[in-house]
This record gives structure tokens, sequence and C-alpha cells, in this order.
């Protein structure tokens, strides 16, 4: 399969049996849309946020390598000597497309973001993606360019922070009507 | 078997509803807000009808609905959050108490998840018995969404009905596991214990009679005046709208698209099991319902099928033979040291995942269920992401909603077949 008619496509990735074309985040409505109307992926499946702050370091959720080696004084260190691959930028958003027809396939489209960059709105492409913004906004702090309604989804509206970025700790909601207010 | 109700009110309309510019909101007309007379109601969250804690602003003209918002969040429990900090092996525990009515299938995926970036092979009994137990968990997802949405609209005996399968169902998965619901039974590589002896003619006994309680069900309700009344020609989805708003399952085959993953992307053991994929072309109410019905019926089928085979695998694995990830069998820990360190690795440590990040999907009882793993070579997840159906299908809400009146929107909500916990996550 060449993907060599999708606008904006800077990598294609093939793993575990998925696709994955990574596009810059300029051209990534042209190139949903291209898919959409030239290869059929009329239906979004998901968009799923990452946070790579931390990726390869210590003393984060689920690494136990290190850059410079194992650290055999820390608990669980003993198992992994490899150190994952670094990313380009912090923040990943992940588009996976279904296209729901007689021939039926997956494709993931992946972009990536610095803390505070915006990436565009595919709400004209696919109307599902409402939601699924919203939830990056929400959870992860992706803004959503274009976005016609773009507040919190699943916390409070006065809610600070975004609960799944890595530096949120775990129990880092404020406390209210605590005795100090 | 079921007659075909007259069908006297709205039909399917053609083209596109969905509201713009935000497709999840439906926004009163300028010519009706300039009457004066919309009245803003709080529907929820904490509401018998709202299937848990969903809130609906609904705006009124009359009986008429002109606006709609549907705010969720009100569980969200952070189970995305929670699940990086255990290890692979602890996580599993939680996919099966963010749907709390469909818990086979959410272990399901994020075990297959793991499996998929380890590359690890399940033996065939264990394929079957996934399947088995999955149908089963289909059924009784069914049921209590048959039960609940009947009971809303005034239908309550046809709750007791329900739960007395329901229980049934929830005895078997008792006796194969140990608990009747969040059954943890899945484990990477296969199944945690062997399956009981006494599980296939228990099994066998239900299959039977499931047909007949179905039976009951459509006596109970399908040529019910208020039933029909309250069902048919409300809530209309397209097909062309059910697909661009991401809507699956139920939903979507109540809106005329063959789409199954269960026969387009077998997984397990559906590609060796014969059954028919329900469709309605309705698109409205009483179609989703009929597409539950039939679902049950044809999921019987698959159980039926899954015990023929399972019952003449007697003696084989149902877990893969891989020690670095797969716990020793407990009677070893007595007599080897090998299996001894093995249990104490993957109990403590927990076992390490290749880097990498996959998607996988599944058909649960809500849709197309989808988790979205990403592995940094460490014993525990990096990220994970459910695609939960029902949060999807709220989606809908505000295109079905589109010519209802105040009384219908409980039934319409209800048809989407949502289940809280899995909306907030």
């Amino acid at each position: 399969m060449s993907w060599a008619g999708v606008p904006g496509v800077t990598a294609v990735e093939e793993a575990h049996g998925e696709t994955t074309l990574v596009v810059e985040p300029g051209s990534l409505v042209e190139a949903c849309t291209h898919l959409r109307d030239a290869e059929g992926f009329n239906f979004l499946s998901d968009i799923a946020t990452a946070d790579y702050l931390g990726w390869g370091g210590k003393g984060v959720s689920g690494y136990i390598g290190t850059a410079s080696g194992r650290d055999l004084n820390l608990p669980m260190t003993q198992g992994l000597q490899l150190t994952a691959k670094p990313k380009a930028r912090r923040f990943s958003v992940s588009y996976h497309l279904l296209s729901v027809s007689e021939t039926p396939r997956r494709l993931r489209v992946q972009t990536w973001v610095d803390d505070g960059e915006p990436v565009p709105t595919v709400i004209e492409v696919w109307p599902t993606a409402d939601w699924h913004e919203r939830e990056a906004w929400d959870m992860m702090g992706i803004p959503v360019e274009g976005h016609p309604n773009l507040k919190r989804i699943l916390t409070d509206d006065d809610w600070e922070g975004h609960p799944l970025r890595k530096d949120y700790p775990i129990g880092g909601e404020p406390v209210r009507f605590s005795e100090a207010e | 078997m079921t007659v075909a109700p007259e069908r006297t009110r709205a039909t399917i309309y053609e083209g596109t509803r969905i509201p713009r510019p935000i497709p999840t909101v439906l926004q009163v007309s300028d010519e009706i807000a300039a009457t004066g007379d919309v009245l803003p109601i709080n529907f929820g969250p904490n509401h018998p009808s709202t299937h848990g804690v969903l809130r609906l602003i609904v705006d009124l003209y009359g009986e008429d609905v002109v606006g709609l918002e549907a705010v969720i969040g009100y569980l969200h429990t952070g189970f995305e959050k929670n699940m990086e900090q255990k290890s692979w092996w602890k996580a599993i525990t939680y996919p099966e108490r963010i749907d709390y009515l469909s818990f086979q299938a959410n272990e399901l995926v994020f075990v297959l998840a793991i499996e998929k970036l380890l590359a690890l092979e399940t033996p065939p009994k264990a394929n079957w018995m996934r399947t088995c137990l999955c149908e089963l968990n289909r059924i009784h997802s069914h049921l209590v969404w048959l039960g609940t949405a009947a009971l809303e609209l005034g239908a309550i005996s046809m709750f007791w009905y329900c739960f007395r399968e329901r229980e049934q169902i929830l005895d078997l998965f008792e006796m194969v596991c140990g608990t009747r619901m969040h059954t943890r039974y899945f484990q990477a590589g296969g199944l945690a214990e062997d399956i009981p002896r006494g599980f296939f003619p228990e099994a066998r006994r239900f299959a039977t009679w499931m047909p007949k309680a179905v039976d009951e069900y459509e006596g109970l309700v399908d040529k019910n005046k208020i039933w029909l009344e309250r069902t048919v020609g409300l809530g209309l989805l397209s097909a062309e709208d059910a697909i661009a708003l991401g809507q699956s399952g139920p939903v979507l085959r109540g809106s005329g698209v063959d789409w199954d993953l269960r026969r387009v992307e077998p997984y397990l053991a559906y590609g060796d099991c014969d059954f028919r994929v329900p469709v309605h072309h309705e698109g409205d109410v009483y179609a989703r319902y009929r597409v539950h019905m039939e679902e049950m019926r044809e999921s019987v089928k698959i159980v039926s099928q899954c015990l023929d085979r399972l019952e003449g695998m007697e003696g084989e694995p149902w877990i893969a033979d891989d020690r670095k990830v797969v716990l020793p069998p407990r009677e070893e820990l007595h007599t080897s040291m090998e299996s001894l360190i093995h249990h104490f690795k993957i109990v403590t440590e927990g076992y390490c995942v290749p880097e990498g990040e996959v998607y996988v999907t599944v058909e649960s009882p809500r849709g197309e269920l989808g988790c979205y793993v990403v592995s940094d070579g460490g014993p525990r997840p990096w990220r994970v992401k459910f695609r939960a159906p029902s949060f999807v299908a709220l989606e809908a809400t505000a295109t079905c909603m589109s010519d209802a009146l105040v009384a219908d929107m409980i039934a319409i909500v209800g048809s989407l077949d949502t289940v809280m916990g899995e909306v907030d996550r």
C-alpha cells in the first residue's frame, strides 16, 4: 500500500501489523480529508494522546532502565537494559481510522506537538471528533485549534491541570472545602 | 416469532441531521428562541432513568425538545491514570471495572493488546473459552439493558424476567472464575485456571433454556401497544450519520449498516463460528431493541458451538507455556526453584513488555471497544487509552433527539445503551 498521495506525510511506520502515518500538525486536516475521500477511511474510531515527558529516564512510571545503564540500588531495575527510543516532541496525538466498507482497513495517523502547541480540529472531517478532542484538551492539555466548543469534558469546568500528563501527580486533585478555606 | 408492527410514525430520513457547528449540541433555533417560550430544564445527573450519572441540559418548547446538551464526567475515576502505576499483570483488573456490564470484553481487549505487544500465542482452548465467556457476557449485558430500558418505559415485569436469566449467567461466571462480576479470568497468554468440570452441563442447560426466555421477553413487549408507541419511529439516526458520528454496535446495526467486528475482523474463535449479524434498517429505538434481541439468540448459538469444541479439549493447555510471562503451575512451587523464582518475579516486579504502541479493537456488547497501549519496554504500561463505545454513543444524543418530545428522551437515551462507568472512565 502506497501512501505517497497523502499530503504532508513525513514518515510511514509499520509495527505489529499496524500502519502509522506521521503527519505535521499543519497538514493534518488536509491529510485526513484526503484519507476520508480518496482512501475510504470514513470512520474515526478514536483519538488517543500520549505524554512522553520523562520517556527513557528513570523514576517515571513504567521505566526501569536508564540512559546510563542500570541502577541496581533502586527497586525494579533488574530486568531491562535497553533504553526506549527518544521521541521528537513531548505529545503524540493518534487518530485511529477505520474504513467501514467491503474492504475493512485500519490506519493510525499520528502527529507530534510540544507543550502548548495546538493541533487543528478534524470535526469537519469526522463529526465524532468533537468529544475526543475535548477529552484530549481536558486530560492531556492539547489545545485544539478551531474547535467550536472546546471546554473540559470529564473534569469540572474550573479544574486545574491536565490529569493524564506525566507531571500531574497521583492524588494531585485539589482538596475542596478544607479547613484552610 | 415476531410480527413486524405497522409503522405509522416517522421513518428514517435521508441525508444528515447532525447539528452544526457543534455536532453534539442541539441549539435552539432563532425562530423558536424569539417566541420567548423556551423552558430550559436540567435532567440528571441523579435521575433513575439516566443509566447512571448522565446530565442533560434540555430546552423545551411546549413538549418538544428544541435544544440539548449532554454533560458527562460525573463518574470520572481516572482508570487510565491508575493503570500507568500498576504492572501489566495487575492492571488487567482495571478495564473490567470501566464497563461493569461487559467486564469480559473489556478485560479481553486489554489482554489482547498485551499479547500483541509480546507476540504471545494463546492455545486454542483459551480462545474458545474466551469466545464462550464473551458471548455469555454479551447476553448478560443485553439482559441488563433490556430490563432497565423496559423498566424506564413502565414495563416493570420485564426487569424481573431479565434478571432471572442474568442470575444464571452470573452463576456460570462464578463457577468458572470464582466471582460473579469482574472475573479477571483472562491472563496474558490464556486463562487463569482450567475450566471446571461442572461448567459444561450447566452451560448447556442455560443454552437450551435461553432461546425460550427470549421468546418470553418478546411475548411481553413485542406486541405491547405501549412499548410500540414509545419505541417505533423515535430517535432516528440514518446510516450516514451513524458512521459520521462514529456509532458502533447495536446502534450502527439498527441504522442499517451491516458491520460487526466479530465477522469483518475475526478475533479469538469467531472466524470458526457460524452466526448471523442482525441488521435493521429503520434506525429507530425499536430497531435497536430488535438488534439486541436477535443478538442474544445468535450469542446462544455461538455459546453452543464453543461448548461443542471445548468438550473435546479436555486435558489441553489453557494458557501459553512462556514462563517469563505466565505464572507457573501452583504445584510446581513446592518442588522447583526455577518456578518459585519466576512466580516471585512475575508477582512482584511484573513482566516487561517490549517497547511499542498498539491499537486493538473488539466488538463489545456496546460496539467497537478499542484499547490503545504504549509500552516503553518496562513492567508497567506507559499509556493506556480506551475507546469506549458508550462515550461515542452519547455523542449521537443531539442528532437522535432532533424531533423528540420530552417523554421520548428517556427511551432514546436508553436505546443508545450507555454505561456511564465506561463513558467517564
